[in-house]
C-alpha cells in the first residue's frame, strides 16, 4: 500500500479523568477511503478533532507524510491540505453558493486602484467545480438556503477539494439525509477517491461505509477494536462488530421471553 | 456539460422574479406608493417644486447618512443604539473646543471623528468580548454619551446649548464640506431653461444642492459597494448570517463587527458635523430617538433584523420614505402629530412585506 498522508500512532487523549481515546492508530493513504464507525460516545468525534488539530495528543504521535507534525491550530492542519467538513458544514444560508464557495477566501479582480470581488469568477468557478461532481446548479447565485441537504453536503465537500485537499474528513455527512440524498454524496465520495484524494469517512451507518469504504475501523469506548481491508470482512460481520451483534440477540431473546410471558 | 445532462429541473427565472427577490424592492414599492400619495393629496402645494424637493431631500439625507452604515452593521446582525446620543455628544464636542477653548474648527472637526470613533470602537469591543447581545451594550451608550454630554456641556458653559460657531467657521477650510451647496452653477441653468422656477427678485428658488445631500448619495453607493463587491461585504453577510460558520471559514468575524461600529459612530459624527455647521450651534438633546429613526430606515429598507440580508440602497429608499412622509404631512396640512403614527405603521407593514419577499427568496428556484 501507498505511503499514508496522514497517520495517527498510538494516540491517546485525556479529559480529566475521562479516556477520551485510548491507543489508537488511524491512517489514510492518497486515494483511498477509509471508514471510523463507532456508537456515540465511542471516541469518533475526538479522533476528528484530533485529526483537525482542535485538539492535541496527550500521547502518540501524528505524522503528515511520514513527517512528525504538530498543529497549532485548525487553520494549520487546513493549510496542511487535511480539510474537516463537519456536520454544520460552514455554510450560510442567505449566501449565495458562489459567495459560500468562496467565503473567506475571495477571489478579487483589480480595476485600477480599486480591489473587488470577481462575481463572474466566482459563479463560474462554483458552477463548474459542482457541475464536475456532477450536481448541476440552477443558478450560482441562489441562496444555499434553496439547496437540498445532499447538494449543501457536496457544495461543502467541492470546496475543500478545491482549495487543495489532500485528505477530507467527512463527519457523518449521510446521518441527515435521505436515501436518494445519501446515494449523491456516497458519489461524490468515489469521486474524490478517484481524484487521489484520501477521504475519512465518519459513520455508524454500516452500509453507507460499506459501499464505499476500502479500509473499516471501530472504535468502541475510546479503544480501536482493529482495521480492516473490505476483503477481511463482510458486511454482516461489519454489522455485528459495530452493532455489537451480541447485544442484539440478547435483545431479541429479551423480547421474544416478554411477549411470551405476556400471552401466556 | 451537454444540455441533456442538465437538471431537468433547470428553469429560467424570469426577471421579474429576480427582482422580486431583492432586499430593496419593498422600500422602492413603498417609495412611489408615498410618492403617489402626496402627489394626489399635497401635489399642488408646492412639496415638488424645487424647493420642496431640497427641504424633502435634506431631511432624508441628514437621516441616510446614519441609515447606510447602520444596515451594514444590521446585515452583521448587531445593533447600533447610540448613534443618537453619538449624534448629541459628537456636537459638544465640535462646538467645545471651538468656542471656549480658541480651537480652529477643522481640528475640532479631526477630534470630534477621532474620539466619536474610539467610542464606536468601544462599542464593538464590548460587543464581540463579552458576548452580550449588541441591543443591551449599546442601550447602555445611548444613555452614558447622552449623560456625559449634559454633564460636560452644563459643567464647561453652564448651559446646554453652545452657539456662535458660525462665526469662528467662516473662513474654515473644513467649513464648506459639511455646510454650504454645491452645484449652483448647473442649478442656475436650469433655472434659465425654465427647469427650476424663479423668484420674484429673479433669483432661481434655490441656489445650489445642500452638501449634505451629496454625503448622503456618496455614503450610500459607498456603502452598496463595500457590501456587494468588496471581500468585506463577503465578511458582513456571512458574519450576520452564520457567524460561527464565518469563523471556521476564516472570516475575521470580530474585526468585521468592530469595523462597522467605528462606521456606525463616525456616520453619527457626521452628521453632527453638518448639524452644527449649518446650525452654527450644538445642543445636548440633538440627535434624540436618531438610532429609533435610522432602524427603521433600514428595516424598510428591507434589512432583515436577525442579520444576514439587507440592502444600504434599500436604506436609502427608507430614508426618502420618512423625508417625503414627513414633509408631505408638513404640507397637506395635517397635523404633524400624525407623522410618527404613520411611520411605526409604515415600519411594521415593511417588517411583513420583507419576511414575505425573503421566503419566496429562499423558496427553492
Amino acid at each position: 500500500m501507498a505511503e499514508p498522508y496522514v497517520e495517527l500512532r498510538s494516540v491517546s487523549k485525556y479529559f480529566g479523568s475521562v479516556v477520551a481515546l485510548k491507543d489508537v492508530s488511524f491512517d489514510v493513504c492518497p486515494g483511498e477511503v477509509h471508514c471510523l464507525l463507532g456508537d456515540n460516545g465511542a471516541g469518533k468525534s475526538t479522533l476528528i478533532k484530533t485529526l483537525s488539530g482542535v485538539y492535541t495528543p496527550d500521547e502518540g504521535e501524528i505524522r503528515v507524510q511520514g513527517k512528525p507534525a504538530r498543529f497549532a491550530s485548525p487553520a494549520d492542519t487546513r493549510n496542511s491540505g487535511i480539510a474537516t467538513v463537519y456536520q454544520d458544514l460552514a455554510l450560510v444560508p442567505l449566501m449565495s453558493v458562489a459567495r459560500n464557495f468562496f467565503l473567506g477566501r475571495e477571489p478579487m479582480r483589480k480595476f485600477g486602484p480599486i480591489r473587488q470581488f470577481d462575481t463572474e469568477f466566482a459563479n463560474r468557478t462554483a458552477y463548474d467545480e459542482l457541475a464536475a461532481m456532477g450536481i448541476q446548479l440552477r443558478d450560482p447565485e441562489q441562496p444555499v438556503g434553496t439547496l437540498s441537504g445532499g447538494e449543501r453536503q457536496c457544495l461543502a465537500i467541492a470546496r475543500a477539494v478545491y482549495f487543495g485537499a489532500k485528505v477530507l474528513i467527512l463527519d457523518e455527512p449521510t446521518s441527515a439525509l435521505g436515501v436518494h440524498q445519501a446515494s449523491v454524496v456516497l458519489k461524490l465520495i468515489v469521486q474524490s477517491k478517484a481524484r487521489g484524494i484520501g477521504v475519512i469517512f465518519i459513520s455508524h451507518n454500516v452500509h453507507h461505509a460499506y459501499v464505499v469504504g476500502d479500509r473499516f475501523t471501530l472504535l468502541k469506548r475510546g479503544k480501536s477494536t482493529g482495521t480492516y481491508a473490505k476483503s477481511e470482512i463482510d458486511r454482516d460481520q461489519l454489522l455485528n462488530l459495530m452493532a455489537g451483534g451480541k447485544e442484539l440477540v440478547d435483545l431479541e431473546q429479551e423480547l421474544t421471553k416478554a411477549v411470551r410471558s405476556s400471552l401466556a | 456539460m451537454t444540455a441533456e445532462l442538465r437538471d431537468e429541473r433547470v428553469r429560467s427565472v424570469s426577471r421579474l422574479s429576480r427582482l422580486l427577490s431583492r432586499p430593496e424592492l419593498g422600500a422602492a414599492a413603498g417609495t412611489v406608493l408615498v410618492f403617489v400619495f402626496f402627489a394626489i393629496t399635497a401635489g399642488n402645494t408646492g412639496l415638488f417644486s424645487a424647493k420642496g424637493i431640497i427641504n424633502f431631500l435634506e431631511v432624508s439625507a441628514q437621516l441616510g447618512i446614519l441609515a447606510a452604515p447602520v444596515a451594514l452593521l444590521m446585515i452583521a446582525g448587531e445593533f447600533d443604539l447610540s448613534v443618537g446620543s453619538m449624534i448629541g455628544f459628537a456636537g459638544i464636542l465640535i462646538a467645545i473646543p471651538s468656542v471656549f477653548w480658541g480651537w480652529p474648527i477643522w481640528l475640532s472637526l479631526l477630534f470630534c471623528f477621532a474620539v466619536c470613533g474610539g467610542i464606536g470602537a468601544l462599542n464593538g469591543l464590548a460587543v464581540v468580548r463579552t458576548g452580550l447581545p449588541s441591543f443591551i451594550v449599546t442601550l447602555g451608550s445611548l444613555f452614558m454619551l447622552r449623560g456625559l454630554t449634559l454633564g460636560l456641556t452644563r459643567g464647561i458653559s453652564g448651559r446646554t446649548q453652545v452657539s456662535g460657531v458660525h462665526e469662528l467657521a467662516l473662513n474654515d477650510p473644513l467649513n464648506s464640506l459639511f455646510s454650504g451647496q454645491v452645484f449652483s452653477g448647473p442649478i442656475a441653468w436650469l433655472s434659465d431653461i425654465g427647469l427650476i422656477g424663479k423668484r420674484a427678485d429673479g433669483l432661481p428658488s434655490i441656489s445650489g444642492i445642500p452638501v449634505s445631500i451629496v454625503w448622503w448619495v456618496v455614503l450610500t453607493l459607498g456603502c452598496t459597494w463595500l457590501l456587494t463587491r468588496s471581500r468585506f461585504g463577503n465578511w458582513i453577510f456571512a458574519a450576520g448570517g452564520e457567524a460561527n460558520a464565518a469563523r471556521n471559514l476564516g472570516v475575521p468575524v470580530a474585526r468585521t463587527k468592530i469595523t462597522l461600529f467605528v462606521m456606525t459612530a463616525m456616520a453619527a459624527a457626521l452628521f453632527a458635523a453638518i448639524q452644527v455647521l449649518v446650525t452654527g450651534s450644538a445642543d445636548t438633546l440633538r440627535g434624540t430617538q436618531k438610532e429609533f429613526e435610522a432602524i427603521i430606515a433600514v428595516v424598510i429598507g428591507g434589512t432583515l433584523l436577525t442579520g444576514g440580508y439587507g440592502s444600504a440602497i434599500g436604506a436609502m429608499f427608507g430614508a426618502l420614505i420618512f423625508g417625503v412622509v414627513q414633509m408631505g404631512i408638513f404640507y397637506t396640512g395635517i397635523d404633524t402629530d400624525w407623522f410618527k403614527l404613520f411611520m411605526g405603521a409604515m415600519m411594521v407593514i415593511a417588517v411583513l412585506f420583507n419576511s414575505y419577499v425573503r421566503n419566496r427568496a429562499m423558496r427553492s428556484r
